[in-house]
């Protein structure tokens, strides 16, 4: 089995949040989430606040820099995500699918790295 | 400020109640209104408008009933519950209920001799590393400071929108990112206190030395706001020597105000009249600067940037004429700074000092070592060096190269004099 991240596309061009409008969304995603954990392949899910309440910290340095905003100034990004385990990517695709339609958005589809051989 | 024990005949607008009057006590209230509104509903925006709900009753009542015998406490007392009127009619609006729980304080109150006042945790959340520094200016002016943001806008000369657009984003983070409102830890506290100074001076300093063409060389609203939070910060942070170093050098700095622009231009401080220095503030300053000086001699840390500075400014201004001032000290003190913070800019104003020492021939190869070709200072100092050494075609393409990176008009007249003076 593989884990799989399903990010949904943010953008600029995205409207402004409004509680009521994004009702019918609300429950179609949660909709999506309940088949997924009855299927038994949720690991874990959620939104995330919009891009300008990120922080970034490099701690690359000499010592660590504490800045307000993401890596790099961008017009997409990730507005929230689910990680799932699944047999392949077809069966990804085939999640991803539905997660488009339930949230109204698009959704990037990327496996997690293998774990490293035991030494 | 002194309302609370006057004797009531000094301050008759008070008495009236005059619009005037209000406002003034509102401003001085404000911040501690706020920290303490936000501490107990814990979202910002209840209470700046329960904050702004109270002035409006204050402005409705005071004129009639007189003034309260405590204002600040009237003020808090009538927002409080302004903000529990408004929560109450909203409680069945579950997202307005959920945000006033977003902030919350899980600090214990711990009876540490300190005063207890919430602005301590306002101007940390206001100053918190994750928020851009021009919002932490922004915020730290409009929560802590009480000004308008037409007045921020005014001062950091954007456009109204522009500013208010910041301050909203910046609350914005706060409560959606979680940013804290409590008073750091003490593994952290030093850091943060260092991130709250780098506010406060950089308000000062916008004040003091405008980086802008389009504003007036001083602008006396900033170094004075600066100079009151700082002092409120020394109030909430005793023990805390650089805050006190902070204070006394922007009280040294600006007890020279009055006499350091005449006719449109920056008076250098060796042709400043001493005589219109503000003796007040430098007694004030020079206290500071000995309480510091006191603490270090009792085996306290050594002293840092800010105390430092303060201390080269105490030197400057116990000097009767400029004649009579300490260069070796002020060279000594220099030296000790660029231990601290050892910057390109430390270097060349131990060089300036070096050159009343040594003379201009050793300034100068020390000036030419530093990488400051973009800063206007260096090419002003090598003018001055240059001029000195009677090396006028020299001086002159220095100087313009100075007048050429400052936009601060009162500096170009200055500089451009000092080149049309030349030989």
């Amino acid at each position: 089995m593989t884990q799989y991240m399903l990010a949904v596309h943010g953008t600029v061009d995205d409207p402004e949040f409004d509680l009521e409008a994004m009702q019918p969304v609300f429950e179609a995603v949660d909709a999506v989430n309940k088949k997924m954990m009855d299927a038994g392949v949720w690991v874990f899910g959620g939104g995330l606040e919009p891009i300008d309440v990120a922080t970034t910290v490099d701690n690359t340095g000499a010592e660590a820099i504490v800045t307000d905003g993401p890596f790099a100034e961008a017009k997409e990004w990730i507005g929230g995500f689910w990680i799932l385990e699944l047999p392949d990517l077809d069966a990804a695709l085939e999640w991803a699918t539905e997660a488009s339609k339930a949230c109204q958005g698009k959704v990037e589809v990327r496996p997690f790295q293998p774990e490293p051989p035991a030494a | 400020m002194d309302s609370t024990d006057s004797t009531g005949s000094a301050d008759s607008t008070d008495s009236t109640g005059s619009t005037a009057a209000i406002e003034r006590i509102y401003r001085e209230e404000y911040g501690r209104i706020v920290a303490s509104l936000t501490r107990r509903f814990g979202d910002l925006d209840i209470a700046e408008e329960a904050a702004g709900e109270a002035l409006l009753a204050a402005v409705e009542r005071w004129p009639r009933d007189g003034v309260p015998p405590n204002p600040g406490g009237w003020l808090t007392t009538t927002a409080g519950n302004r903000a529990i009127d408004k929560i109450r009619r909203e409680s069945h609006r579950d997202a307005k209920h959920q945000a006033a729980l977003m902030m919350t304080d899980d600090t214990p109150h711990e009876p540490t001799g300190v005063v207890e006042d919430d602005r301590l945790r306002l101007i940390f959340t206001c100053c918190h590393p994750a928020l851009a520094p021009e919002a932490r200016v922004a915020l730290t002016l409009r929560l802590l400071g009480g000004l308008t943001v037409a007045e921020i806008a005014q001062a950091f000369l954007v456009p109204e929108t522009t500013m208010a657009q910041r301050i909203t984003r910046a609350k914005k983070k706060i409560s959606a990112a979680r940013i804290p409102y409590r008073v750091p830890s003490a593994e952290d506290l030093g850091q943060r206190v260092d991130g709250v100074l780098a506010v406060i001076y950089l308000v000062f300093n916008e004040g003091y030395l405008s980086s802008s063409a389009d504003a007036s060389p001083i602008r006396h609203e900033l170094t004075s706001e600066a100079i009151r939070l700082a002092r409120i910060l020394r109030l909430l942070l005793p023990d805390v020597a650089e805050v006190a170093g902070l204070l006394a050098l922007m009280l040294l700095t600006d007890a020279r105000r009055t006499v350091r622009v005449a006719g449109g231009e920056l008076v250098p401080l060796h042709e400043q009249d001493r005589g219109g220095w503000d003796r007040t503030l430098i007694a004030e300053g020079h206290e500071l600067v000995r309480e510091c000086l006191a603490r270090h001699a009792a085996g306290g840390p050594r002293p840092g940037h800010y105390q430092l500075l303060a201390a080269i400014n105490a030197v400057h201004t116990d000097a009767p004429t400029a004649a009579d001032t300490d260069w070796a000290q002020i060279a000594t003190l220099y030296s000790q700074l660029y231990a601290v913070s050892p910057s390109p800019i430390v270097a060349l104003n131990r060089a300036v000092a070096v050159a009343e020492l040594d003379g201009a021939e050793v300034a100068l190869a020390e000036v030419d070592r530093l990488l400051l070709e973009g800063y206007h200072a260096w090419h002003a100092t090598r003018a001055d060096l240059l001029r000195r050494l009677g090396r006028s075609a020299e001086a002159r393409a220095a100087y313009d190269a100075a007048i050429r990176l400052t936009e601060n008009q009162a500096e170009r007249g200055y500089l451009g004099r000092r080149r049309d003076q030349l030989a």
